[in-house]
């Protein structure tokens, strides 16, 4: 089997050029899909028997919780292919990847609080699930601030690596004791995990979301991974050319 | 092995030399479960209640402190450099820093845990789960902790950091831990916590030493 696919990879002009083929489709199917699902979700899905209108969150909750944890481990995947084929793409997907992370983190965090107010007369209870999403925010928090606070890129980036992979293995073990904790410490919680079963009209706005949540974490990414490499690869010709070429190809070499 | 022996007699040596490194964590754990009487109130049914998680909050912050300096002189004096060019494993040489590091300083705080523990107010009963919770627990909290030490050695200020690192993998240990206690406070059995810290505590032994030593590698690399 030939490896050539997956040593283009390891080259940040190639990448670059890629991401930038790839991303006005994602953010044009981020949009679309966005839109139909919220709109759908938001003004056309038939209320909740019990909660009424403010189950609607779940369109901008549901895909933000779910996209704050898939990322930690997309973290962890680039973290294990940096450590071992020493890609930086690699690093700077863990470097871009980790503040969108924990702004879903919180934004999943800060939704369910607005959820909980009416629903369970709170803002915050120490439920499992809260918790170790809180948890999952202070892990995001941890990876951010090792790759601030040390200089060297490079090293910062490898550094960062071994820190997604701790975290990922931790995260099974917290998660578990977490939810140990909490069925110990305060007998039944408030659940979202016995759902009643949704009708169709719900759930499928909830897709759409999901999905167009992806999309734009796609684009986003994407976006971000392509300005840092332009900044990590300042020197490189072929980084200079592209500048050149988007400022409209008018400034002297 | 004989470098093993060699390293090992030498670390206890080191920390032998400088007893100020041992005995502070110490007083930081005696000071900080003297704190919580203080700003509670002094009535023995509240302590005794908040005592299992005092005691573990305590113990974990203590043995994060401890770790600051773990890696740090012989970042500085150059013999880290040697340990990472040498033909042995890393891994079973940065084992073998931390258990002695553990032998000295985590196992103190075990020994020191049932005095503050009965200042509490805890019951005899308890104690024994207390020292089990403690001795399969603080080796775990060393080497999750070596880990952002390992990690954080090249930077100025890496105390804050190293806690911003450490902190959330430190939280199942501290669930099961305080979680054994209080289970033996409410007359329940704690044996399942315990075999669960023993669990963890193997895994950590397992695992922990390669991301230290790929830890280190990054930062003496820098």
């Amino acid at each position: 089997m030939s490896w050539t696919w997956f040593h283009k990879w390891g080259s940040p002009k190639w990448f670059y050029a890629l991401a930038g083929r790839l991303q006005p489709w994602l953010a044009l199917a981020a949009a679309l899909l966005l839109a139909v699902g919220v709109v759908w979700g938001l003004a056309f899905a038939p209320p909740d028997y019990q909660q009424g209108n403010s189950f609607r969150i779940i369109y901008i909750h549901v895909p933000a919780a779910m996209l704050a944890q898939s990322c930690y481990v997309l973290m962890a995947l680039a973290g294990v292919v940096s450590l071992v084929w020493k890609m930086k793409v690699a690093d700077i997907a863990i470097h871009c990847a980790a503040p969108v992370g924990a702004s879903m983190t919180a934004l999943a965090l800060l939704t369910g609080a607005i959820w909980g107010k009416p629903t369970w007369g709170a803002w915050w209870v120490w439920d499992a699930r809260l918790t170790s999403m809180l948890i999952l925010l202070f892990l995001y928090a941890g990876v951010i601030a090792l790759g601030n606070a040390i200089g060297n890129r490079d090293s910062a980036g490898k550094a960062c690596a071994v820190l997604s992979i701790v975290g990922v293995v931790n995260i099974p073990i917290i998660k578990y004791s977490v939810q140990w904790w909490s069925t110990l410490h305060q007998g039944a919680t408030f659940s979202l995990t016995e759902k009643p079963a949704m009708p169709a009209e719900m759930w499928l706005p909830l897709l759409f979301t999901v999905l167009g949540f992806y999309c734009l974490f796609g684009a986003v990414l994407l976006a971000r991974m392509r300005l840092a490499l332009l900044q990590r690869e300042a020197r490189s010709g072929w980084a200079q050319a592209a500048v050149r070429q988007a400022l409209g190809g008018g400034l002297a070499p | 092995m004989s470098v093993l022996a060699e390293l090992l007699k030498r670390e206890v040596r080191l920390l032998c030399r400088r007893p100020g490194e041992l005995l502070n964590p110490l007083v930081f754990f005696a000071i900080v479960v003297a704190l919580f009487p203080l700003a509670l109130g002094a009535q023995p049914q509240l302590l005794q209640a908040v005592a299992p998680g005092l005691v573990w909050v305590a113990a974990l912050l203590a043995v994060l402190l401890s770790l600051e300096g773990l890696f740090r002189s012989d970042f500085e004096d150059g013999s880290l450099e040697q340990m990472v060019l040498s033909p042995q494993p890393l891994a079973l040489l940065m084992l073998a820093k931390v258990l002695v590091h553990w032998l000295f300083s985590g196992l103190a705080l075990v020994l020191l845990a049932p005095l503050l523990g009965v200042m509490l107010g805890l019951p005899l009963v308890c104690l024994p789960v207390l020292l089990a919770s403690l001795l399969l627990g603080t080796p775990v909290l060393s080497l999750l902790g070596a880990i952002g030490a390992a990690l954080t050695v090249g930077l100025k200020r890496g105390g804050l950091l190293l806690a911003l690192l450490v902190l959330p993998l430190y939280i199942p240990v501290l669930i099961l831990g305080s979680g054994a206690l209080q289970a033996a406070l409410q007359g329940l059995p704690s044996g399942g916590y315990l075999l669960w810290l023993a669990s963890l505590a193997a895994l950590a032994l397992a695992l922990a030493p390669l991301a230290i030593a790929a830890g280190l590698r990054i930062s003496v690399a820098e």
